[in-house]
């Protein structure tokens, strides 16, 4: 969705067409920012006071001094269950409570005691348990050195970067009057402000720190915009004055960091020493720029960082505006350079250091040791949640546009779908289906009835999804608006009054999605007698909720907007979460709590995986759009959000066949997948370009279709485990160095590795066949590859390169029917690919698709393993039950030798003999008709 | 669960075989033959022949999918609906028992449980109806069409007797024009003469009233600069005039000075006189700022009193070739050219005007000359324009003859005609073989939706569609189009119009120029079977 109102001023700014940059800050224009990046590395004013130590069962507490300033803070450090640290740091007493972050994590993480190894006045030493990990705390300055054995695996404030800006009082001095008047007469003042001497601070002292920092010297000078700041025309009021916290990790040994979505840049993050950090702070960017670090729609405050024997991850809880930096003692260094090191045996041991600003809040960061990628994404899980299980229709093919028209639009596109034989399980309807952008409506002339529409999409067995945007239209006649105003549920601006912006509607109020009552409501407006005209076939979608205000500063709220107590500022990241968490409550409310909510976000945070999906975006009809889809996914599957798609043929211009076809074949193979288009491009719709280009987008349609199971099988785990669905090589191979920048292929799962044509024109691509004792089948033709290879492929354009590993098993529904309801007792047919030493696994996960009744072990949940010739079903969750009518119609054994008979097994102990045929020339057996239930226990032996 | 379920299936297929007699379920009966109980059954595409047990038993054997006509079995087979009472058709084997009524006697649904009614006999009578009035429709509209032809062609015919009469017309007149041209220039001789006589006169004299008040303005300035009046202007006397700084650097020096009085100290009235050319342009008066600048206006005056009538004067072109695009949303078009400012430099002239008198009135004798020239030129000038009419009725009338109004010109009643639909935000206007707009009902201005482009229907059916393309653009899209899409009716309506895709209009159309023969047999793709 775009912003019409900034497509005009970007023509009016620019013409050009990319991102207006200036109409986002960079660090420099970020007060904060520029403030604490102008500290260097040095020694830390930090000292701690071994003396305040308290060690208990849970945590050990210490206070920190700046020697600067005298300011105390309160360090609290807690050994995690699982492997982590968590560190957090507080003003000892500040002036008045800062904003910790609430509602990200699952529950208060149980801890595990700490143990005190030994002490003295340089500091202490305690125990993290087990594999002799520990973490060292130093006084003079204060780190923080967590250490396995004799390796340094992460330290804290090693480079002295550690700031908190202490909350102040405003003097009542030229800086206050200063700050008091329009920024525009602000050189005029400040050349008698320099000329005056800093205006004397209270004399008499006193132990309570916040009055203590009043005596510093340097800290206190009036640094421009600490007290206000300004913006193109917007003026932030900043009444709390400076509350910047900062600080540095530096990971000895580690070369690779990734994650802190989202970015439109590599998987693997760059250094930032000559440019500007990566910034988190969520924006309603138009046109947005690749591979750069700015701010998108989305923040996920979470770092990995990755060698070839560890994994570790730094999950930096703070939802404020936050910019990271990322240097390296070996960034630049060539191959050959860094060779040469080796050979000399010169080389310091490589390092990065990473550091973490935001603007305000606390310092809460959780370290997680790992030491393997799974861990981390185990330890994180059990921190903020794993994805949410999504119904498995969400997982077909999606069908939006900036608009459908009407209900007659809506209907022959559906009707196109099935003259072309294209399945698809939802249609989209953008914001032009309301009655004058009032969401819960319906325009009532173009959708005047909607559950005529929804009830015929129903009768397909598919379904749809409306918009609904939390900027709600200020209008006395319209019902939201009058509840939410009588409630008082309205964000409200510095003067109290409730805060209107600029959004669709015109002139908009933005709800207080802070508050647990506001949501309450919220969430209580989708029920069906609320929402009118809605059924149980009606999903929702979120979009600007960053929030996004047109008229606002960087096209977003003002930082010193109210959510209660708390300002704009402390909160900004994560409003989106709780739109989309309360909207994914709502749905859930409706169906009286066992249906499994379909709900796509746009702006995100730490924990919005538990709420549904999400998307890049509004990206645009380029050739590198398509390519940066990948690492956008990728990045945002390693810090929880597996359900992550980009707009199939790109949201603004209008692709060429070419390219649309590609980005059909990449996004039938990414988790979310849905093909948009901006309202101003020509209509394009998978039958407008031809019958060839139809029959290639047909075929890609359908082998997403054919691979639901595996999908769907690939969320359940996720939604477990909090294994990302869509994969980077190096998840899987993470002590092979080659994979660990790799991010125009990917996996999916374990046992799918996708290398998608991404190149225009291309004739062929080379993809990366990771693994030495690997062996690959290409899914379409099973012939065999090695690993650890490049390959190159030919193609043409029905190519999408896929292999499947060596040593798995894929269950597929072959039957392709208009949407994945229809497929829902169809049979499987298993894809067993043999590995060197013949064997194979893989599971197969089935339940009812759409209820959480699986939550009550309403599942079958098997575990399918080859091995000495013979195949075979065990239960994997033996106290679940459920029936399912679908059979086992095929069985496709990739490298096999023929076998003289194949028998099968079933529990209630006949055998029978099942015919087959092998192909020698690629060495493929294919058994006919096994017929086994797929629920049942079952044994295969090939002789 | 599985045994218990196909055993049902095969007691279902049994019971549906003994009604169908010895026909697999989906196949159709003319491919009846190839289905041959108890024999082997050959895959379609001859690529393997399979036991007959293998047909339709949700397996797929064959790559043609032609073994499994009752089954979803085969990812692109298809299956047969009878359909009774209304159309058979195929549809995708996928769509069997997917829980979707496809087929409107139920036979696709037969193990989904989807509870399906048969809608053939209510669907087939619909149809029918409507077929029949459609087919009444196109009767009627042929005969119409066939109308439309005959006047196409009897106009046609008209239009060409119509050429020929005016290319006669056009030859009399070019010759008129000759005529009355050498006329015009015979009678334009002997007032030029005149005029430039009378002219001339009036420059003389006028030359000599401008140097009288030049000698007066000189003995003015004269007595201004002296300010001692000690009859010299001197080199100090002109110091206090910075205006005579020739370097403009800011200091007017004595040297300076003294080079503009020729390079002595002080000069007298007659030294004075002598540098009076240098010193006037730039003098500028101490008591009055308004001293008159000289005058420098001869062309003016040349220009003025002659009227001069010159043919480039008339109208280009009275054909309203493009009303050209109203460019609201073209923002590169119109940068200020529009608002330019004329130049502003007349401010002096009607002083002098009144300071040297208008020209006096010519002498009788002149006067006739310039009446008599002026009734050539017009008659002249009456002539070329009826020429031009013709010219233009000759162009309008070949496009008209040769454009392509189709086959048999059933089109041709559409030229310079206009049909309006008007919608609850829009009246749109199509003006076939013009162009497309659209205005806002309640006030605003009219959007071109393209100019007429071309026959635009599929290839063997041209005539079903036209393009209009080139209206008015888009922001950061196409410029707008319209389709309109022809169909059979007895009237010419629009009937109604949609944006499927920005700025890409779609407009619906009857004429009865669309309109097919009727073939004379309805039920004739009716395969009914029973």
């Amino acid at each position: 969705m775009a912003p019409v109102l900034l497509l005009w001023l970007a023509v009016c700014l620019s013409g050009a067409w990319a991102v207006d940059r200036g109409n986002f800050k960079t660090c420099d224009q970020s007060a904060f920012c520029k403030r604490q990046r102008a500290l260097k590395p040095a020694e830390s004013p930090y000292r701690a006071l071994l003396e305040t130590m308290e060690l208990t069962n849970t945590k050990l507490t210490l206070q920190l001094i700046n020697d600067n300033n005298k300011v105390r803070l309160l360090l609290e450090l807690y050994r995690l269950q699982g492997n982590m640290t968590r560190v957090k740091i507080n003003e000892l007493k500040p002036l008045k409570p800062r904003y910790e972050v609430p509602d990200v994590l699952i529950r208060e993480p149980p801890t595990e005691p700490l143990s005190l190894l030994s002490q003295d006045e340089n500091g202490v030493v305690l125990s993290l348990g087990a594999e002799s990990q520990r973490v060292i705390v130093s006084a003079r300055p204060f780190r923080l050195d967590i250490m396995e054995g004799r390796e340094v695996v992460m330290s804290l404030n090693s480079r002295g970067l550690l700031a908190f800006e202490h909350l102040r009082m405003r003097k009542d001095t030229f800086s206050y009057k200063v700050t008091s008047t329009v920024a525009s007469v602000w050189d005029n003042i400040k050349r008698v402000f320099t000329s005056q001497t800093e205006p004397e601070v209270e004399k008499n002292e006193e132990a309570d720190p916040a009055n203590q920092a009043e005596t510093a010297k340097d800290e206190d000078k009036a640094v421009d915009g600490m007290w206000e700041e300004t913006f193109k025309s917007h003026s932030d009021s900043k009444p709390n004055g400076p509350s910047a916290v900062s600080l540095d990790f530096s990971l000895p040994g580690v070369e690779h960091v990734y994650g802190i979505p989202e970015h439109a840049d590599d998987l693997r993050l760059k250094t930032t020493d000559n440019g500007d950090p990566y910034r988190l702070y969520n924006l309603d960017v138009f046109q947005y720029e690749l591979y750069n670090p700015m701010a998108l729609y989305g923040a996920v405050p979470v770092m990995l960082a990755h060698n070839t024997h560890r994994t570790t991850g730094i999950f930096w809880l703070n939802a404020a505006e936050t910019w990271v930096d990322i240097s390296s003692n070996t960034a630049g260094k060539t191959v050959f350079g860094k060779m040469l090191d080796y050979v000399q045996g010169s080389s310091e041991t490589p390092q990065t250091d990473v550091r973490w600003i935001s603007e305000s809040g606390i310092i809460d960061v959780f370290i997680m040791l790992g030491p393997t990628p799974t861990d981390v994404f185990a330890q994180y899980a059990s921190l903020t949640g794993t994805q949410s299980f999504p119904p498995l229709a969400s997982l077909g093919y999606h069908q939006c546009r900036w608009n459908y028209n009407d209900q007659e639009d809506v209907r022959s596109v559906d009707a196109g779908f099935d003259e072309h034989d294209i399945p698809y399980d939802f249609i989209w309807l953008d914001i032009e289906h309301t009655d004058g952008k009032r969401y819960f409506t319906w325009d009532p002339h173009k959708f005047a009835t909607p559950k005529e529409m929804l009830q015929g999409l129903k009768d397909k067995k598919r379904k749809m999804v409306a918009i609904v945007d939390p900027h709600i239209k200020v209008d006395s006649n319209y019902k939201i608006h009058n509840e939410i105003r009588s409630r008082d549920f309205y964000v409200k601006n510095k003067d109290g009054g409730d805060y209107e912006g600029w959004c669709w509607p015109g002139n908009a109020g933005y709800p207080d999605f802070t508050r647990a009552d506001m949501r309450d409501w919220w969430a209580s407006m989708f029920a069906y007698d609320q929402y009118e005209g809605t059924m149980d076939n009606l999903h929702t979608w979120n979009d600007m909720n960053e929030p996004s205000v047109f008229n606002g500063p960087e096209v977003t709220m003002h930082k010193d907007a109210m959510h209660g107590d708390w300002e704009h500022r402390d909160v900004h990241n994560i409003y989106g979460l709780y739109v989309h968490r309360a909207t994914a409550e709502g749905l859930i409310q409706r169906s009286g709590g066992t249906e499994r909510p379909f709900v796509l976000t746009r702006a995100f945070f730490a924990g919005s995986q538990r709420y549904g999906a999400v998307w890049t975006g509004d990206n645009a009809a380029e050739w590198d759009h398509l390519k940066i889809s990948i690492p956008m996914c990728l990045s945002l599957g390693l810090v929880g959000i597996s359900f992550c798609g980009a707009d199939v043929g790109g949201f603004f211009k209008s692709p060429g066949a070419e390219l649309l076809v590609r980005w059909y074949q990449t996004g039938a193979y990414q988790p979310f997948f849905r093909a948009h288009a901006h309202m101003d491009t020509a209509r394009r719709e998978p039958w407008l370009f031809g019958p060839e280009n139809t029959a290639l987008i047909r075929e890609a349609v359908r082998q997403r279709y054919t691979l639901l199971p595996y999908w769907y099988q690939l969320f359940y785990q996720a939604h477990r485990t909090g294994y990302p669905v869509m994969r980077p090589l190096w998840v899987e191979y993470p002590q092979d160095p080659a994979t660990f920048a790799v991010d125009n292929e990917f996996l999916i799962g374990k046992d799918l590795l996708v290398h998608p044509v991404t190149e225009e024109g291309a004739r062929g691509v080379t993809a990366f066949l990771p693994g030495k004792h690997e062996v690959w089948f290409d899914v379409h033709t099973f012939q065999k590859h090695n690993g650890a290879q490049n390959l190159y492929i030919p193609v043409t354009m029905s190519s999408i390169p896929v292999f499947q590993r060596g040593g798995s098993i894929i269950p597929r529904k072959l039957r392709v029917r208009r949407s994945s309801l229809c497929m829902e007792d169809d049979p499987y047919t298993l894809y067993v690919a043999l590995n060197v030493q013949r064997t194979a696994e893989g599971e197969l996960y089935i339940d009812d698709g759409h209820t959480f009744n699986y939550e009550k072990k309403e599942f079958i949940h098997r575990r399918l393993s080859f091995i000495n010739n013979s195949l075979s079903s065990v239960n994997l969750a033996p106290d679940a039950q459920f029936t399912t009518a679908s059979w086992i119609e095929r069985i496709v054994i990739l490298g096999a030798s023929k076998p003289s008979k194949v028998i099968v097994k079933t529990t209630d102990g006949q055998e029978s003999p099942v015919e087959f045929e092998f192909d020698a020339s690629m060495s493929v057996l294919t058994l006919r008709k096994p017929g086994m239930n797929a629920g049942e226990d079952w044994t295969v032996t090939l002789q | 669960m599985m045994c218990i379920q196909s055993l049902l299936l095969m007691l279902l297929c049994v019971g549906v075989f003994s009604v169908e007699v010895q026909r697999p379920r989906g196949v159709p009966s003319w491919k009846r033959q190839f289905y041959e109980e108890g024999k082997p059954f050959t895959c379609l595409d001859g690529s393997r022949t399979i036991p007959f047990d293998r047909v339709n038993d949700d397996y797929c054997d064959c790559k043609d999918g032609s073994d499994e006509p009752g089954t979803a079995a085969c990812p692109n087979g298809s299956f047969y609906c009878t359909n009774a009472g209304f159309r058979s058709t195929f549809i995708p084997s996928s769509r069997i028992n997917d829980g979707v009524c496809d087929c409107c006697d139920t036979t696709d649904e037969y193990n989904s449980g989807a509870a399906c009614q048969n809608t053939c006999r209510e669907m087939g009578q619909k149809e029918r109806e409507v077929m029949e009035k459609m087919a009444e429709i196109a009767k009627e509209g042929f005969h119409l069409k066939q109308q439309l032809i005959q006047e196409a062609k009897k106009s046609l015919e008209e239009k060409k007797t119509k050429m020929t009469d005016v290319q006669v017309n056009k030859k009399d007149l070019e010759e008129k024009v000759e005529a009355l041209r050498t006329v015009k220039e015979a009678a334009e001789q002997p007032e030029k003469e005149a005029k430039e006589r009378h002219l001339k006169a009036w420059e003389d004299n006028k030359a000599l009233i401008r140097m009288e008040k030049d000698k007066a303005r000189m003995a003015e300035v004269f007595l201004e600069l002296d300010d001692n009046d000690d009859g010299f202007v001197s080199v100090a006397e002109l110091l206090s005039h910075a205006e005579f700084d020739s370097d403009s650097d800011g200091t007017f020096t004595e040297e300076e000075a003294q080079g503009i009085l020729g390079g002595v100290e002080k000069v007298d009235t007659l030294g004075f006189e002598s540098i009076w050319n240098n010193v006037k342009e730039r003098y500028v008066s101490e008591t009055a700022t308004d001293a008159a600048a000289p005058a420098e206006m001869p062309q003016e005056e040349i220009r003025e009193p002659v009227p001069d009538n010159d043919s480039e004067h008339y109208p280009d072109d009275d054909i309203p070739e493009d009303e050209d695009e109203d460019d609201e949303d073209d923002e590169d078009d119109d940068p200020d050219d529009d608002y330019k400012t004329p130049p502003t430099t007349q401010t002096q002239e009607p002083k002098d005007d009144v300071d040297e008198g208008p020209m006096p009135p010519y002498d009788e004798e002149t006067q006739l000359l310039i009446d008599s020239a002026q009734k050539a030129r017009d008659e002249f000038d009456e002539a070329e324009r009826a020429l031009r009419e013709v010219d233009d009725q000759i162009k309008n009338l070949e496009k008209e003859i040769s454009f392509d109004f189709g086959p048999g010109l059933e089109f041709a009643y559409l030229y310079s005609q206009c049909y309006e639909l008007t919608t609850s935000e829009y009246i749109y206007r199509l003006c076939p073989f013009n162009r497309v707009s659209q205005k806002p009902k309640y006030g605003g201005s009219e959007t071109n939706l393209g100019t007429w482009g071309k026959w635009a229907g599929p290839e063997g059916d041209v005539y079903s569609a036209m393009k209009y393309e080139h209206g008015t653009g888009c922001w950061q899209g196409p410029n707008r189009s319209t389709t309109v899409k022809l169909t059979c009716g007895k009237e010419t309506v629009v009937t109604s119009t949609s944006e499927p895709s920005r700025c890409e209009y779609l407009m619906e159309f009857t004429s009865p120029a669309a309109c097919q023969e009727p073939s004379n047999s309805v039920s004739e793709h009716e395969h009914q079977e029973l």
